[in-house]
């Protein structure tokens, strides 16, 4: 195998070992070229946080046959979404029971390890426990990386250096982040036995059940709470805008504890035990906030390029894919031996084809629509649904129709009826984007 | 339970530096002191007494949370070495 501690010069360098950067050196090596992939942490995955799921098709594209042995949790086949107020819930709820379903709840701890070692595996060179400092630049060219301890040079660095990118914000592909761009997620990892966790989500043992929360404890902001079933523990967490946690002053493990204190939720986690509490920032600026995707010598994937389509909590598959993209055009760059942006743009077409661009796209006036309308979306609406439901199964002696009479007038005096229009409005514009 | 006891699940090798770096100059001027209260393990805490910001680095998540947000752009964020900082077994 090449050694990078006796030439210091190999062809590919990706920094960060992420599912964005596994994808990237796995692809470089399947090739035949050599590869050295640098993690921070001591093992991959150990600085790595996410809510639950991960994408079967996106998986596949680079390990078709991963269901035989990677550590997955349950397949999930229920999708529910519950609309929390302080006292109630509504929760709708999709089932799908007979085709296995297009995603599995993982441990990124034991996941993103796993891919590790397939990579290990296949010929990439993996140095753990050291942080890549700075990038060396020669002639307006990428050509190596800073480490504590030494430097090393590649003809192509690849930055899978996750949403924080210092690095690329370091050459000047990316500006750095501010606080709309991003949300603060806390999540616990709470241990239920496996017959517990069946019951109370009325799910068979390696299935699984997402249940996606808005409304209450995040009223009126942009955010949204999760709880994922693995094998034998449950994941609850929630994602708020920075910008809104900052305005109004909260501390977000204590949005957390008011979400786990609800009625309706402290029924599916009473009696666990804590077994990790972690924090990690989600992209969230969505098309608008794509960097500059490469330069000479260098590209960038997966979180450290922003790729999340946060509407859908897809983050991981856009990961591999735009790290699989970036490590065949790598490939291809070490095959002409042109390593100038004229070879390099091949990775953002690639990205410009997929699905990846065009979602983006479809989503890009989504979270500025949603930021000036949240009020009533995520506050209002829960509410009112909450309320009709209420009214709806109250059995009270007073005359139904009167009933729902009075309630649909409320819809139009609550609130001045420019506002109910400027929702729809909102809603309609959505609609068509994504649409059209 | 208080955001100590969830802290001690969490598995930390610490370094005897601190990572984190405000400027304590600019920290003395800042009226809403965003750090205290956006950082998901509490590891700034403003001292009344000292008149000064003590940072429980030792804390820290490396969520990236307050280099974002602070108030003034004041804190020399850096990773922990290679071998400290968190470790998260479950992610
Ligand atoms: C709370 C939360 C919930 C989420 N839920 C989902 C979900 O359910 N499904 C989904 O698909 N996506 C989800 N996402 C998004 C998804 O986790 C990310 O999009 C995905 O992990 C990005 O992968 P990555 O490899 O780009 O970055 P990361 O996984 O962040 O990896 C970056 C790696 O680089 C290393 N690194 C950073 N800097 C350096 C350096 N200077 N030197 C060396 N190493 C370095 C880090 O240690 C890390 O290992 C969620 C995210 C969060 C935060
Ligand atoms: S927000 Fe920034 S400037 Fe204000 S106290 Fe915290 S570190 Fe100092
Ligand atoms: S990086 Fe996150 S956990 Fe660490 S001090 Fe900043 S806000 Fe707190």
């Amino acid at each position: 195998m090449y050694n990078i501690f006796m030439e210091n010069k190999t062809q590919v360098i990706v920094v960060g070992g992420g599912i964005a950067g596994i994808s990237a050196a796995i692809t470089v090596a399947r090739a035949g070229k050599e590869v050295v992939l640098i993690e921070r942490g001591s093992f991959c995955g150990s600085k790595n946080v996410f809510g639950g799921a991960i994408y079967t098709r996106a998986v596949k594209e680079l390990f078709p046959d991963f269901e035989k042995s990677a550590p997955l949790e349950r397949n999930n086949i229920k999708h529910q979404y519950m609309l929390l107020t302080q006292t109630d819930a509504t929760t709708i709820s999709h089932l799908k029971k007979e085709n296995k379903s297009n995603s599995y709840t993982v441990i990124r701890g034991k996941f993103d390890r796993w891919l590790a070692e397939q990579a290990k595996r296949e010929g990439v060179t993996i140095v753990t426990e050291t942080v890549v400092e700075d990038l060396i630049i020669e002639d307006k060219k990428i050509v190596g990386i800073k480490t504590e301890l030494e430097d090393y040079y590649a003809d192509i660095v690849i930055l899978a250096d996750g949403v924080n990118s210092l690095l690329a914000k370091k050459i000047g592909l990316r500006k750095d982040l501010k606080p709309q761009d991003v949300a603060l997620g806390v999540k616990e990892v709470i241990k239920i036995s496996e017959e517990k966790i069946n019951e109370r989500f009325n799910i068979n043992t390696d299935e699984g059940c997402i249940t996606e929360i808005v409304g209450y404890p995040m009223n009126e902001m942009l955010g949204l709470g999760y709880i994922y079933t693995n094998k034998n523990s449950v994941t609850i967490g929630l994602g708020v805008a920075l910008d809104e946690l900052s305005e109004k002053q909260l501390k977000p493990y204590e949005l957390l504890d008011k979400l786990k204190t609800h009625p309706s939720i402290e029924e599916l986690i009473k009696d666990g035990e804590l077994i990790e509490y972690s924090a990690h920032l989600i992209p969230e600026g969505g098309y608008n906030k794509i960097p500059k995707l490469y330069d000479n010598g260098v590209m960038v994937i997966g979180d450290a390029a922003m790729l999340v389509n946060n509407l859908h909590w897809e983050g991981t598959n856009l990961a591999m894919l735009s790290g699989k993209y970036a490590g065949e055009t790598a490939v291809e760059a070490l095959n002409k031996n042109d390593f100038s942006t004229d070879c390099l743009k091949a990775y953002k077409q690639k990205l410009e084809d997929s699905f990846i661009m065009k979602d983006l796209r479809s989503y890009k006036n989504l979270m500025p629509s949603m930021h000036k309308r949240r009020k009533s979306f995520t506050g209002y609406y829960i509410e009112k649904i909450n309320s009709f439901f209420e009214m709806f199964t109250s059995v009270d002696g007073i005359v139904k129709r009167n009933k729902f009479r009075n309630f649909i007038k409320t819809i139009f005096t609550d609130r001045k009826i420019s506002e109910l229009v400027k929702d729809g409005i909102t809603g309609i514009k959505l609609l068509w984007e994504i649409l059209k | 339970m208080s955001i100590n006891d969830k802290l001690f699940k969490v598995k930390y090798v610490s370094d005897n530096v601190s990572h984190l770096t405000p400027d304590h100059e600019k920290c003395k001027n800042c009226i809403r002191k965003t750090c205290t209260f956006i950082c998901p393990a509490q590891v700034w805490e403003w001292d009344d007494e000292k008149n000064t910001l003590t940072v429980n680095y030792e804390n820290c998540l490396e969520c990236g949370a307050c280099r974002v947000a602070c108030d003034m752009q004041c804190i020399d964020w850096k990773y922990p070495k290679g071998n400290k900082g968190v470790t998260f077994k479950q992610g």
